[in-house]
This record gives C-alpha cells, structure tokens and sequence, in this order.
C-alpha cells in the first residue's frame, strides 16, 4: 500500500520528533490507518531515527497495536474479575460462535473484529461489552444476537 | 491570566468565591464510567433543556462531574445546595425533578434510593447508608467540581497546599511533613512515599524527573481513573509540591490508553494550570519552574512496574529492569526519578493543607489515611468506596456494599489485583490495611476489591488469574515467562478434571521459584492468587481432582447439564435458545437435552424460569 508521508510528518512534528514519543506517535498512526502498516513502521523509524528494530519491537509488544487491519466494527468483551467473576466467558463465547472468529480475529468480510479487554472500568455494569465506544452493560449470551443485529 | 505571586492566586481565589452564590441551585450529574455507561449525558442534556425551556438558565446551574462513587445506582444527580440524592436517572425524569424540586422545593420521592435496611427512601447523600461509613477526603470534591473548571477548584481551596508550599516552606520540610503524615504508596507497594522523595531529591543529578502512573491495569479498579477523571487538579497540585521538594523541572503523567477521558481531562487541566501560571518557569513568581507531559500507555499490564513504565517513556517496550539500583538514582534517561500512582499525588495537597499530624491520626499503626477501592463483583452497592485505613472487610462488604445480591452466600474477596490475594469468609472481621492484608496472603495493591460468593469457583479464579498474568508476562525472565506458562498448564489440567493430586505439591514449588527468581512484582507476586486459593479453598483443589467436581458449578468440563423432567414445563425458552441443537421436546411437553449434542454454554441454565434446567 501507499502512505500519505506529509500526513505522517505532521504527527511526527506535533512531537518534535521526539524517540521517547515513539509511543504516541504510533498510536495516532494506528488512529489514521485503524491499524499500523509496515510502510508507515519503517517510515516512522527512518524520520525518528531509530531502529527498525526497535519500532517493530514497540508495535508488537503493546496490546494497544494492530499489524493487521480492524474490521470497522470492534466489538471488545470486559474479561476483568468484575465481568469474569459475572460470567463474561460465556458472553465472548457466544460472540466467537456468532461470529465464526476466535477472540483477535475479523470476520472475513471485514466487518466485525472481536477483541478481548482487560477492564475497562465499568464495573457495576459487568459483565460489559464495548461497541465502537457504545457500552452494553449486564451481557448475558442471549443478548450477543440482539446487539449484533444493531450493530 | 497568568498568576505571578502567591497574593495574586488568593485574590482570584476571593474573587471567584465571592462572585459565587453558595445558594444557588447547581444539578450535579454524575459523569464517571458506570454512569457514563448508563447514558448519563442525555440526562444531563434532558436538564439543561428543561432549565432552559423554563427559562432557569441564570439561577441554576448544571454541572457535569467526576465519579460520585455509588455506581450501582447510576444515573445520579445531586442537587445542590439542598445535598438531595437522585439516582437511576432517565431522561425522562429531568422535567419532573426540575418542576417539582428545582421550582417547587418538593422532592420527587420515587427517585430517591430506599435504604435496604430500613425500607425507608433516603433524601440526602450523607443519608445513604453506601456513604455513611465512607470518610472521602479524596473523592468527596468530585461531585462538588466541573473538572474542566480551574475556577470551581480554586474555589475549594485548590492550589493553596502549592500557595503554602512556595511559601517559605523549605524543600526538606516538605519531605517532613509527607515523611510525618505516614503516607504510603497507594500503587501497589506501600512504600513510604516522604522516603522516596527524599531518596530522589539526595541523589546525584542536575536533571530528576516525577511522574504519575495512571497505568491502572488491574481488571476490576478503577479508582486513578475516577480521581483523574473527576479532579485532575489535585493530582497536579500533588505533584507539583513533589516535584519542588524533589528538586525536580519535569514530570510526566503516563495514563492507560483505554482510558480517554481521563486522558483528556488531565491534559486540559495541564493547560489550564500552565496558563494560570501554576506550570511553567517560575510558578506563582517563586524560583521554582516545573511543567508536565501526558504520555498514553500502550496497553500493557507490566507498564504499571516503575521501571517498565520508565522504558515506555523512553519509547521503548516496555520491559522491566532488575532494581538493583533505584530508580530513584537511575530511572527515566537514567536520572534520577520518582514515580507515584495517582491516588498517591492526590492525597499531598490535603496532608500540607491539613497537616501531617491531622492525616496521621487517621488510619491505624503504620497504615495511615484513607483508602479508595472499587468494590465489584457479586457485591450489592457496586462502587468506589474511599474509607478511612483499619475499617473492617466486614464494614466494607456489608454496611457500605450492602451485602451479596440473590440471597446468595459470601465466600471471599479478592484484593490487590492479579497480584493479591483471597480472603476467606472466616476472616472477614480483619481490619483492612497493608500489613494485614500482607499477613493473610494479599495485599493492598492499588485497591481493586472484587466480593465473590457461592457460585464463583475458586480453581477457575486462580487459573483466570494465572493465564491473565501469562498473558502479560513481557517475557524477559524465564522464571515468568515459563513459569506462569506451566502453571496455567497444571490449572487447566485441574479444572478440566485431568488434574492430580501430585499437582499441588507442584504448584507450591513453582510458586517458591517464582517468588524467588523473577525479576519484577509481576512475576515475584503472580503466585499469589494461585497460593491463597490453595490455602484457604484446598478442599475446592480436591473436589476437582479426586472427584471430578465443580462445587461451584462453573468449570465447564466438569458439570453436565439435563433437565428436570418434573419442573420443566415444556415452555421452550431453551430449546429456541440452544445453539447446538441439543434440547428436543414437543411444546408444553418436557423437553430432553442430548448431552452428546450439549457443548456446556449454560445458556439454557440462564434462560430456563422455572429452575428446570440443573447441572451438577
């Protein structure tokens, strides 16, 4: 694929370039693309200055980065105690079987991708599933249905 | 305007309490995540037309805060100065409360919360038995500020700890009296935090760096986020005076990526401060400069440790170091730096506020202050709770979390993250503080609090606990990145009933290396869920593997699921629900579940109104 370089320098200015910011220069890349392409990793590693290695090693170590394209709906299942302990498994459960993915995965037609998230804080309303920044509180697998069928 | 001495920050302070009307209505709606969750914004928009359709825009305001706390009940709204509690708001209620409280001076009786004991309806916060034990010094001011609003902090008092501080208050006495006050570390540690400081101010360097850590990845906490959400300012104010004791120009706060709003809260307040004059070269006029970065976390549980949160800064992954030199000597660049959790920062400004020896007095021994948790799981009043250090698990669970829903009976509460521990019934009059909960196996941790009862399975537990560390094991030591690998491995055999009884002796050995040769608190810490279990639920061990059973009912391979031909009324629910085929019946008939068939889903279990479905 081809990459907008001149986009790219403009989140590489807003942080001087800096290496430490490496970080979060990543993340508003990933925001552009909904995922990090390895043109845009090398291109960021040329203009900071460091490693391809070390680039690569951020981009693959923090859960918060895609080498893959996302679906355009990403559906993220609470696996925090408060939701485990109210049974989120069973909700990612059905979701995977609904879907016909495993929790990481985009369905073939790129529509949907099922992720799994460590807590998003919601507590009182576990277990919680997070739609495209929409929260569904009190999941129970009868409901996976209904909420893909919103979505 | 920029503020350029100490007597120019209390006139505006003056003015601003001044032009205030401290009788003024103000609808005070909730904004933290369970309320956020439950729609509260369109409430609050409900509100603000219906104060504007009745033409009330200029005598009452409408202020969207942080986290009031009680969770369970969101929607709140608070209404000031009357103190009146709403709660489990709809949309549809804004106009009755504006007609009859806001105009008329009535309550609206339905919306008030009905006290489980008395069954009485409760009209005022304090009232509210989830409140009436909590001592919030921390939390109190989140409903009493717009945390987009320096003026409502300044307006109760904020940035006068920072006043005093600048002051002619001496670097070295402020370490004192954050020595003094006893303050420990609310992260995870418990470590002195006036030592710390003082160990970071001696060390060599021109430059040293503070920084926040609003990692805060354990599943089932959320405090940092509220406090950082709901008042960024005092987090701030915090490390400001620790930055000037320190003798430190730069700070960064390092927040968790999946938390946005704190994100962007934090970073207005960052600019609001730097404009007023509160960052930057010489604030408030004195000597002293000091500016803050807000750097996003990439989602990685291992960046709460001090030094792999220092590695992430530095824009690389975020891997731990040994600490046998303190980052207090080499940390972020390799200079000196002090990091605290978010907690931590926000309690500075009350201690020299309200001096150290008025913050010791609360707490017990060596255990001082307050503490936030967030009490979740199969728990009543699910919320942030922020009590004073020595009250009682029992207090906790039962008088503010209002007990365990369902009729369903108490087991044990898990504190202190992945890395804690579980606490039985039998030691549920325990005082609460770090020593103890060190004592019977847990620990403080940053204060996620998760209440388990009968139906929560405490194998199951370990192994979620276990196979959540492994998967946030960053990988560098063997003793983790193997060790927690193969005790996930020996779990699974157990809660899939290939389990021996050889494995626990296996377990308490893996456990030893562990402890003994990882090379951070991930993995020094990550047997001790697996440990407490063991200890206080060992008959559970051996119910699944010398008899192949799930006490609890929850660990799939172990229960099967039929249904009772006498309850069942043939109504099929589950039979529509089943989704592998496995339930048959003729309507009205009983219906039979083909265990060959059943893939063990439950759904059928939770469907079924007439407890026709049972497994064992």
């Amino acid at each position: 694929m081809t990459i907008d370089e001149s986009r790219l320098d403009s989140i590489i200015d807003e942080y001087n370039a800096e290496q430490g910011s490496l970080i979060s220069i990543l993340q508003d890349v990933q925001a552009e693309y909904k995922y990090l392409p390895k043109v845009a990793l090398e291109y960021v590693a040329k203009q900071l200055d460091i490693p391809r290695v070390q680039v690569f090693g951020v981009a693959t170590f923090f859960k918060a980065f895609s080498l893959k394209p996302k679906g355009r709906q990403q559906i993220h299942v609470c696996m925090g105690t408060a939701c485990h302990v109210r049974g989120s498994k069973k909700v990612l459960e059905e979701f995977e079987r609904k879907l016909g993915i495993e929790a990481g995965g985009t369905t073939k037609d790129g529509e949907y991708t099922l992720e799994t998230v460590n807590c998003v804080g919601a507590c009182a309303l576990g277990p919680v599933v997070v739609n495209n920044e929409e929260y569904h509180g009190q999941m129970t697998p009868i409901k996976v249905e209904s909420l893909l069928k919103k979505a | 305007m920029k503020l350029k001495s100490i007597e120019e920050l209390e006139d505006l302070r003056s003015g601003i309490i001044a032009k205030k009307d401290p009788n003024k209505t103000c609808i005070a709606v909730c904004g933290g995540p369970g309320c956020l969750a439950r729609q509260c914004l369109e409430v609050r928009d409900a509100f603000v037309n219906e104060i504007s359709a009745k033409g009330l825009a200029d005598r009452v305001d409408i202020r969207t805060t942080g986290c009031h706390g009680f969770c369970e009940s969101g929607p709140i709204a608070l209404i000031f100065p009357q103190g009146i509690f709403y709660q489990k708001l709809g949309v549809k209620d804004a106009a009755e409360i504006v007609e009859e409280t806001i105009m008329n001076d009535r309550i609206v009786d339905r919306l008030l919360y009905i006290d489980t004991g008395t069954g009485r309806r409760v009209k005022k916060e304090e009232d509210v038995p989830f409140y009436k034990k909590q001592m919030r010094l921390i939390l109190r001011n989140n409903s009493r500020i717009d945390p987009h609003n320096l003026e409502d902090y300044l307006a109760i008092g904020g940035y006068s700890a920072l006043a005093k501080v600048l002051d002619g208050m001496k670097p070295s006495q402020v370490i004192d009296e954050v020595k003094k006050s006893g303050l420990r570390g609310r992260g995870g540690g418990g470590f002195p935090t006036g030592r710390k400081w003082e160990s970071t101010r001696d060390a060599i360097g021109d430059i040293k760096y503070v920084i926040c850590n609003a990692d805060e990845g354990d599943p089932g906490a959320f405090m940092d986020r509220s406090i950082l959400e709901g008042n960024p300012h005092s987090v701030l104010e915090g490390m400001i005076i620790g930055a000037y004791a320190i003798g430190s120009n730069e700070g960064y706060v390092y927040v968790r990526n999946e938390y946005p709003l704190a994100l962007k809260n934090v970073t207005i307040a960052i600019k609001q401060a730097r404009e007023a004059g509160l960052l930057g070269e010489n604030i408030l006029g004195s000597e002293f400069s000091f500016d803050v970065k807000v750097n996003r976390g990439g989602g990685a549980f291992v960046c709460g440790e001090s030094t792999a949160l220092m590695a992430s800064l530095e824009g690389k992954p975020g891997e731990p170091r040994a600490k046998y030199i303190h980052t207090s000597e080499k940390g972020l660049w390799d200079r000196p730096s002090n990091l605290n959790n978010v907690e931590t920062w926000a309690n500075v400004p009350l201690i020299i506020n309200k001096s150290p020896e008025w913050y010791s007095a609360i707490g017990t021994g060596s255990s001082k202050g307050t503490k936030v948790f967030s009490l979740v799981g199969k728990i009543n009043n699910t919320g942030l709770v922020e009590v004073p250090m020595g009250i009682s698990l029992r207090e906790i669970i039962y008088d503010i979390g209002g007990g365990i829903p369902g009729g369903k009976a108490f087991k044990a509460v898990q504190t202190g993250g992945p890395s804690g521990g579980c606490i039985p019934e039998s030691l549920i009059d325990m005082p609460v503080d770090y020593e103890q909960l060190t004592k019977v196996g847990s620990m403080m941790g940053s204060g996620g609090m998760i209440v388990m009862d009968e139906d929560t399975c405490m194998v199951d537990l370990a192994r979620y606990f276990t196979n959540f560390l492994q998967e946030e094991s960053c990988g560098k030591c063997a003793p983790c990145r193997e060790g927690l690998l193969r005790m996930g491995e020996i779990l699974t055999d157990i809660t899939e009933g290939r389990g021996r009884m050889e494995d626990l002796s296996l377990i308490e050995d893996l456990s030893g290396v562990l402890k003994d040769a990882s090379l951070c608190g991930l993995g020094t810490t990550a047997a001790n869920p697996v440990i407490s279990t063991m200890r206080y639920f060992r008959d559970e061990y051996v119910a699944h593997i010398r008899d192949h059973k799930c006490p609890a009912g929850v660990c799939r391979e172990l229960i099967i699921y039929g249904i009772d031909e006498e309850s069942c009324t043939g109504c099929g629910r589950c039979l529509k629900n089943c989704p592998s085929g496995a339930i048959e019946g003729e309507k009205k008939q009983p219906h039979v579940l083909d265990t060959a068939k059943c893939i063990k889903c439950g759904i059928c279990y939770d469907v079924c109104k007439f407890d026709a479905v049972r497994k064992g």
